[in-house]
């Protein structure tokens, strides 16, 4: 398949990921809502592209906001933004934790049917709205709720856990547990740079000893300990998704955009298990059909911002995209290919590890890492693109390997 | 001994109290995880809650409420191994709701002791007064007929005086927990010449069901914990009343309850423990140690001075910490109370003045929360020590003296038989008033 349209992203904005980390975080203050989130994102990104009159068309992404929030019909909350939104065509799409990207994908598609020029693509969720335990049930969603008899308390730290007591099986548990711990080293030596993101305080000396603690089966789960886990988070992304005129209509330069130049979408039943749990597969398929799309190999990626909802899901990331092969994940991790002065910088910003992970807003979040870093405006997070590799991949996923989208991006 | 039989029919006196509604919680806990196994389907729990107060009762289920809340939520891991056959409970929602319900419906509240004629196991938490304890174990033992268990919370009567006087006949047990007993890990056991060798080891299972640490102490007023606190208390009062002949009062309270906190790197100075666990209580528990403790004058008139100004310490309901020698807000001293003026002086009025007498702190000071958990903490103690050995200002020496004074407390309580050994001393103080380290240690020689 070939792109029958030129598509760009510009105007990205991210509101603080608000959650645990922060220092102006206290569960016990009221805090702002979900609208707040939606206002902020997307004003940030309307003050970029000239203004609502320019855009033709709204997308908000959200996962759960129905237990979180108690709040439906999202997409009502795109002409609160600003009034000059109403009327517009708005849609709120859902896929779990893949959301976000589903809601770029929506916006892709409208500009390539030519029905817009301009799409406001805004993620969001607000999940601190209750505790830990209670959160676990409601974002068990995006697993089959047939499952959540059996599963466990903490549901998807559960399945990731056996994904992760697999792969120690197959491939050796210490090597494993000292890769995963270095995955967190540089989300969180990552999120120090971005001031958006949740582990931009965090001031722990030795990272690598706290990310090597010990699981505690009792209270949490066999095989992950608490730093190996996505962070529970407040926040909201938005973007725009534009053509070629949309660009001149937002008086935007090129050069202050990025390029869609590939995406990947795949879907595995969610009734179903993984085929095989130390593998994604439908990751690989993604990543697969985005690279086909865009005519280049991984060897051309300068960046990744993939879904590392647990530091195994980068890891197993690393292996889906084909940098390192079955089993030999950890030791790519471990060389330091993925710190952000390796071999392919991975999640710059920390990821859902280190920035946050308001699931619905991460796959605009990506989207929007991205196309600060491609065009050099990632301020002190900024790494260096090689000119002869300027390509950057996003991964976004739903449930358990089930709603993914992998997009390829250069600058515009 | 049949551990689940002995928890059909339980009950707590002053189960409205500080410790009481602790105990109460902890026994429903095990109760319930007992009727929740498949093998004691169709057994039936009971647990009273007895309290002479109805008003702290009214008050006593809503909070419980609260706290088996707190409780499910963190132990929602297990809660859903237990409830695992249920189909019906799905998320963590319904199976903490559920767990709720469950534990909720064991226990039933009284005003009378009647209630407590057809438990075969009375935990005991009323106040600490020996007459009242005699009292009223006297009166169930006589009436219940079913041989019941007592297992009291005294925290300083000798439970030999207590066994007798009641006509136990060896059936009682000190099972002494700490404040609050929901939290604090240290549970010292006490037995009496008599007691029966099967409560020790039901008491033993049950401490371990609930995840606590048990050390023995021998039948001896006071025994571990309070043995060493009252003993360190009466040291820094005294300390602190000499001081006080060459500064104002008020600094010389500043003086020592720096020393114990922030030299001797505890959680907190000891002006601030007696006023946590209350000046009163502390009062109380050394008039009745007096009596037992023939070599050493176990009284302190600064208490007896801060008691009749009315000035008490404790803990309000709600946990938040009443104003004793020291004044609160938000849980941190503030200032510091002067009884000849009978008024609070703000600590930031004389503390700079106080810490240039007492000289700079060594160099190698590290906070209580920075040590308490730390893997280097034994490398840490032996560096700060040894330099604090090393130096001769007011402040190293007042606290070089109050770690050697707390030393040899530690050893006494071995020499003369209140504890098994260092080891349990050291544990106590460890476990049951959280320091970084034990008193009986090596640091400074
Ligand atoms: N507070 C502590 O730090 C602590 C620590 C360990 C042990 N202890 C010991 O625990 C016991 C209770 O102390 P507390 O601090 O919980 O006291 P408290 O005053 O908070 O509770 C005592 C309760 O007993 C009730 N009560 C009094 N007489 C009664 C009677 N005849 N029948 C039924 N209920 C009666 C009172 O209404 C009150 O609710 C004491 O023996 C004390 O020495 C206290």
């Amino acid at each position: 398949m070939k792109l029958r349209r030129k598509i760009y992203m510009v105007g990205g904005y991210n509101t603080i990921s608000m959650g645990t980390g922060r220092k102006e975080f206290n569960p016990k203050i009221e805090r702002p809502g979900l609208e707040y989130y939606i206002k902020e994102a997307g004003q940030g990104t309307l003050k970029q592209i000239g203004g609502a009159k320019n855009v033709d068309e709204g997308v908000i992404a959200n996962f759960m906001a129905a237990r979180f929030n108690y709040q439906g019909n999202l997409a009502g909350f795109m002409p609160y933004i600003d009034e000059g939104l109403t009327y517009k065509p708005c849609s709120r799409v859902e896929g779990a934790c893949g959301s976000g990207a589903l809601g770029l994908m929506s916006g892709i598609r409208s500009v390539l049917a030519e029905t817009a020029d301009v799409v406001l693509v805004i993620g969001t969720e607000v999940q601190n709205t209750v505790k830990a335990v209670y959160c676990a049930d409601i974002l068990a969603g995006a697993g089959w709720f047939k499952e959540r008899k059996e599963g466990h308390a903490y549901f998807f730290p559960g399945k990731f856990s056996d994904r992760a007591g697999h792969y120690y099986e197959k491939f050796g548990k210490e090597k494993t547990r000292k890769a995963m711990a270095k995955w967190y080293v540089n989300a969180i030596e990552n999120a120090r740079l971005c001031p958006t993101a949740q582990e931009y305080s965090n001031t722990t000396k030795d990272l690598m000893a706290v990310g090597m603690m010990e699981p505690s089966p009792r209270s949490f789960v066999d095989n992950l300990n608490v730093f190996d886990c996505s962070k529970v988070s407040d926040g909201a992304s938005a973007i725009a998704i534009v053509s070629e005129e949309g660009l001149k209509r937002c008086g935007i330069d090129k050069k202050d955009a990025i390029e869609v130049i590939g995406f990947g979408q795949a879907e595995n039943d969610i009734t179903k298990p993984p085929k095989e749990l130390t593998k994604l597969d439908t990751t690989t398929a993604a990543v697969k059909k985005a690279f086909e799309m865009a005519n280049i190999t991984k060897e051309q990626i300068a960046t990744v911002e993939c879904h590392d909802c647990f530091t195994i899901t980068g890891i197993l990331a690393v292996e889906a995209i084909g940098f390192a092969e079955h089993g030999k994940g950890p030791d790519f991790v471990l060389e330091g290919n993925t710190s952000r002065t390796g071999k392919v910088p991975f999640n710059t910003t920390g990821g859902l590890v280190g920035w946050g992970h308001p699931t619905g807003a991460t796959g605009v979040h990506q989207a929007v890492t991205i196309l600060e870093q491609l065009t050099g405006k990632a301020g002190e997070a900024q790494i260096n693109i090689p000119a002869d590799r300027p390509y950057g991949l996003t991964i976004n996923m739903g449930g358990d390997d089930k709603t993914l989208v992998s997009i390829v991006y250069k600058r515009g | 001994m049949d551990y689940v039989e002995k928890f059909e029919n339980v009950s707590v006196l002053g189960a409205a109290g500080k410790m009481g509604s602790g105990i109460l919680m902890l026994t429903a806990f095990e109760m319930a995880d007992l009727s929740l196994k498949p093998e004691n389907k169709g057994k039936t729990f009971t647990l009273h809650a007895i309290d002479v107060s109805q008003e702290a009762l009214s008050g006593l289920l809503k909070n419980i409420k609260s706290q088996v809340l707190k409780n499910a939520e963190k132990n929602i891991v297990q809660l859903r191994k237990v409830y695992a056959n249920r189909a019906d409970l799905i998320e963590n929602i319904d199976v903490i709701n559920q767990y709720i319900g469950d534990v909720l419906k064991l226990i039933v509240p009284h005003t009378h002791i009647e209630a407590s004629y057809k438990s075969t196991l009375i935990f005991e938490a009323i106040k600490e007064d020996p007459d009242l304890k005699v009292k009223v174990f006297k009166k169930i033992n006589e009436i219940n007929t079913l041989k019941p268990w007592f297992f009291t919370n005294t925290s300083s009567i000798p439970i030999s005086y207590i066994d007798k006087e009641a006509k136990l006949e060896g059936r009682i047990l000190g099972v002494h927990f700490y404040n609050p007993p929901a939290v604090q890990k240290l549970v010292e056991v006490i037995k009496s010449e008599n007691t029966k060798p099967e409560l020790h080891e039901f008491a033993s299972m049950l401490i371990k069901n609930l995840r606590k640490i048990e050390v023995p102490s021998y039948d001896k007023a006071g025994f571990i914990g309070n043995g060493h606190f009252m003993r360190d208390a009466l040291y820094g009062m005294e300390q602190a009343t000499k001081l006080s002949t060459e500064m104002p009062f008020v600094e010389a309270i500043y003086d020592i309850n720096k020393i114990t906190q922030d030299y001797l790197i505890r959680p907190m100075g000891i002006f601030q423990l007696i006023d946590y666990v209350g000046i009163d209580v502390c009062q109380y528990i050394m008039k009745v140690m007096k009596p037992y403790v023939k070599d050493e004058n176990i009284h302190s008139p600064l208490l007896d001075k801060f008691i009749e100004l009315g000035v008490k310490g404790g803990q309000n309901a709600d946990g938040s910490q009443k104003d004793g020698f020291l004044k609160y807000e938000k849980g941190k001293p503030v200032a510091i109370y002067d009884p000849a003026q009978k008024q609070y002086v703000a600590i930031s009025d004389i503390s700079a003045k106080c810490e240039q007498k007492l000289g700079a702190m060594p160099a190698t000071v590290k906070p209580w929360k920075v040590v308490v958990g730390n893997p280097a903490k034994d490398e840490i103690l032996k560096k700060y020590f040894a330099e604090l050995k090393t130096m001769d200002t007011i402040g190293a020496n007042l606290a070089k003296n109050y770690a050697k004074r707390s030393k040899e407390i530690g050893v006494k309580l071995v020499s003369n038989k209140v504890a098994y050994c260092d080891k349990d001393v050291n544990t106590v103080l460890l476990t049951g008033f959280f320091h970084a380290y034990g008193p009986i240690n090596d640091y400074l020689n």
